[in-house]
C-alpha cells in the first residue's frame, strides 16, 4: 500500500507520544478500539479548568500506520482548542488531511472517537454538562 | 518528539531492498533461465508436432523435463501432467477426481489451513452436491490423524491435505495420511507447492496418489506447474477440466508451454542435487534469525510446530505491535504479515486463527521466507532492523505499556468496532 507523505511523516515522527496522570481531574482519557480489531488508541487531554482550553494532549496507538498518523494528528489538532471546539473535529477532516484511502477510513473514525472519549472522561470527572450546553456556554 | 525511524547500518555486501518472501515467489535461478532461452527463439516447435524435427526437438525437451520432475518426487515420467501452475493443478486434481469417482461417493476431506486454491475448489463442489469435511488443526498447525480416520466413511473418495503450509511452514504427517488413505481405498491428493524441492518428497514411500507442484516457488518461471497422477497401485483417473486436443494423456489439453516446462525441469534438477546442502544452510539462517529476535525482544511467539517445519520459514508474532505498522518500518525488507490491514478482506490470517491464536496475535505476525539467495549478512541486517522498529513501536503501543504495568488486557472491556 502506498501511504501519503503526511502519513509517513506522522509515522516516522509521531507527535505528542506519551501518557499523563489519568487520575488527575484536569486529564481526560479516551481508550478506544480493541486488540482483536488490530487497533487501540489512547488519547489524553489536559484541560485548563478556567478556560476549558486543551493545553496538552498525548497519545499511544497500537495499529497500522494510518491509525498512528490519525491519532498523532488528532493530538496536534486538539491542542490549543477549547473542549467545545475540539468536539467539532470530524473524522472526514482527518481523512482529507492525511489523504487516507477508503480502507483506512475506520482509522480516522477511531481517532474522532478517541477525542470524544477523552473529552467525555474529562466532563464526567468535572461534572460538566452535556455537549450542547457546553457548546453554548463556550460561544 | 520521538521518532520511529530507526536507522540500521547497511553492512557491506547487502543490497537493499532485501527479498525475504520466498513463500510468495522466488527469483529465477540464472541456470534455469539459461536452459529456457533457446526454446523461445531457435527451438520454438510445438511438442505435439509429430512429423518434423521442430516438433521432435520440443517434445524431447518436454520429456527431459518430465523425467527431471519425476525424479525429484520419486515418480515416473509418464505420471507427470503439465499445467499453468499449482492453482490449476489443485483445481484439476480435486474437480477431476470428484467428477471421475462420483459414482463411488461424494465425500471429500480437506483441512482448514489449506490454500484458497483447495478450499475454494471444495466450496464450489459443495454447491454441486459434494460433502466436504474441513478437518481442524491443533495449536501447532498439524492435523490429528485420528480426526482424519474418524471423518472417513464409505462415501469418501478423496483426501486433500497440503504437504507444507505456505504461512507457518508446518509439514503435515503426509506419510501417515497416505498410509491411512491406502488402507481405506481413498485417493490422497497433496498440494506440495511449498515442500517440493525444499524437503524430501517421495510419492511411492508416502503413498501419495496425486500431487500439485509449481515452478516459481523453486526458482523457476511463473505460469507453469505440474500434477503428478499415479498410474498404478492404484491407477488414478482424472476427468479433464479443459477440453481440446487431448494433450497430456487427455487430462489437460492445450499446446505445451515448452520454454517454461524446460525451466520447471531444470529447477527440479537443481533442487534435487542441491536440496540437502541448501536446506542445511537455510535452517542455519532461519535459526540465527529466530535466535537474534528472541534474545532482543520480549513477547514474541513462534507460530506453528517447530519440529515439523520447512527449512526457510519463520512465522513470528511480535505481540502488542500491529503487523502492518511493522512492515511500514522495514520497508526495505520484503516480508509478509498476517495482519488484517495487509489483506484485501481486512480479516487477519485464517491460518493463524485456525491455530487458535487470538486476533491480536495474528495481527502482530510476520512471515519471513528465506531462500536460495539470502545471506547471513542479510539475516543480521533484517534482525537488527526488526528489533529496532519493534522497540520503537512498543514505545507507541498502549497495550505494551499496560501489560508492562501489570494490567490484564483480557479483563478490559474493549469496544469492538
Amino acid at each position: 500500500m502506498a501511504y501519503s507523505d503526511k502519513v509517513i511523516d506522522h509515522y516516522n515522527n509521531p507527535r505528542n507520544v506519551g501518557q499523563m496522570d489519568k487520575s488527575s481531574d484536569e486529564v481526560g482519557t479516551g481508550l478506544v478500539g480493541a486488540p482483536e480489531c488490530g487497533d487501540v488508541m489512547r488519547l489524553q487531554i489536559r484541560v485548563n479548568p478556567e478556560t476549558q482550553v486543551i493545553e496538552e494532549a498525548k497519545f499511544k496507538t497500537f495499529g497500522c500506520g494510518s491509525a498512528i498518523a490519525s491519532s498523532s494528528l488528532a493530538t496536534e489538532w486538539v491542542k490549543g482548542k477549547t473542549v467545545a471546539e475540539a468536539l467539532e473535529i470530524k473524522n472526514t477532516d482527518i481523512v482529507k488531511e492525511l489523504a487516507l484511502p477508503p480502507v483506512k477510513i475506520h482509522c480516522s473514525v477511531l481517532a474522532e472517537d478517541a477525542i470524544r472519549a477523552a473529552i467525555g472522561d474529562w466532563k464526567k470527572k468535572n461534572n460538566v454538562a452535556e455537549t450542547a450546553e457546553v457548546a453554548v456556554a463556550a460561544h | 518528539m520521538s521518532t520511529v525511524t530507526h536507522t540500521t547500518e547497511v553492512p557491506a555486501g547487502v543490497t537493499l531492498p532485501i527479498y525475504m518472501d520466498n513463500h510468495s515467489t522466488s527469483a529465477m535461478d540464472p541456470r534455469v533461465l539459461e536452459a529456457m532461452i533457446p526454446f523461445f527463439t531457435e527451438k520454438f516447435g510445438n511438442a505435439a508436432s509429430r512429423n518434423h524435427s521442430f516438433g521432435w526437438e520440443a517434445e524431447q525437451a518436454v520429456e527431459t523435463a518430465r523425467e527431471q520432475i519425476a525424479k525429484l518426487v520419486g515418480a515416473t515420467a509418464k505420471e507427470i501432467i503439465f499445467t499453468s501452475g499449482a492453482t490449476e493443478s489443485n483445481n484439476l486434481a480435486i474437480k477431476g477426481i470428484a467428477e471421475m469417482y462420483k459414482e463411488r461417493g461424494n465425500h471429500i476431506i480437506t483441512q482448514v489451513t489449506e490454500h484458497k486454491a483447495v478450499l475454494d475448489t471444495c466450496k464450489r463442489l459443495e454447491k454441486h452436491g459434494y460433502r466436504v469435511t474441513y478437518l481442524p488443526v491443533k495449536a501447532d498447525g498439524l492435523i490429528d490423524i485420528e480426526d482424519l480416520r474418524r471423518a472417513m466413511d464409505d462415501k469418501t473418495i478423496l483426501v486433500s491435505i497440503m504437504f507444507a503450509n505456505n504461512e507457518i511452514g508446518v509439514i503435515q504427517p503426509v506419510e501417515e495420511i497416505g498410509k491411512l488413505c491406502h488402507e481405506k481405498g481413498v485417493i490422497f491428493h497433496t498440494d506440495a507447492v511449498q515442500a517440493v524441492g525444499k524437503v524430501p518428497v517421495d510419492v511411492v514411500a508416502m503413498n501419495i496418489d496425486v500431487l500439485s507442484l509449481t515452478a516459481h516457488k523453486i526458482y523457476g518461471p511463473k505460469g507453469v506447474g505440474a500434477l503428478y497422477v499415479r498410474r498404478r497401485n492404484p491407477r488414478v483417473q482424472i476427468s479433464a477440466q479443459i477440453d481440446g486436443g487431448g494433450h497430456e494423456r487427455g487430462m489437460r489439453s492445450g499446446t505445451l508451454n515448452v520454454p517454461s516446462i524446460v525451466g520447471l525441469g531444470k529447477a527440479c534438477e537443481i533442487a534435487r542435487v542441491e536440496m540437502a546442502t541448501e536446506a542445511a544452510r537455510l535452517i542455519g539462517l532461519r535459526d540465527r534469525l529466530r535466535h537474534k529476535l528472541e534474545s532482543a525482544l520480549d513477547y514474541v511467539e513462534i507460530n506453528g510446530s517447530w519440529e515439523h517445519h520447512l527449512p526457510g520459514n519463520l512465522n513470528m508474532s511480535f505481540v502488542y505491535v500491529e503487523g502492518e505498522s511493522l512492515l511500514m518500518g522495514i520497508n526495505d525488507v520484503a516480508v509478509s504479515s498476517g495482519s488484517a490491514c495487509t489483506s484485501a478482506t481486512l480479516e487477519p490470517s485464517y491460518v493463524l486463527k485456525a491455530l487458535g491464536l487470538g486476533d491480536d496475535v495474528a495481527h502482530s505476525s510476520i512471515r519471513f521466507g528465506l531462500g536460495r539467495y539470502n545471506t547471513e549478512a542479510e539475516v543480521d541486517y533484517v534482525a537488527d532492523k526488526v528489533i529496532g522498529i519493534v522497540l520503537k513501536l512498543r514505545e507507541l503501543s498502549p497495550l505494551y505499556e499496560m501489560v508492562k504495568e501489570g494490567i490484564d488486557l483480557s479483563k478490559i472491556e474493549w469496544a469492538a468496532h
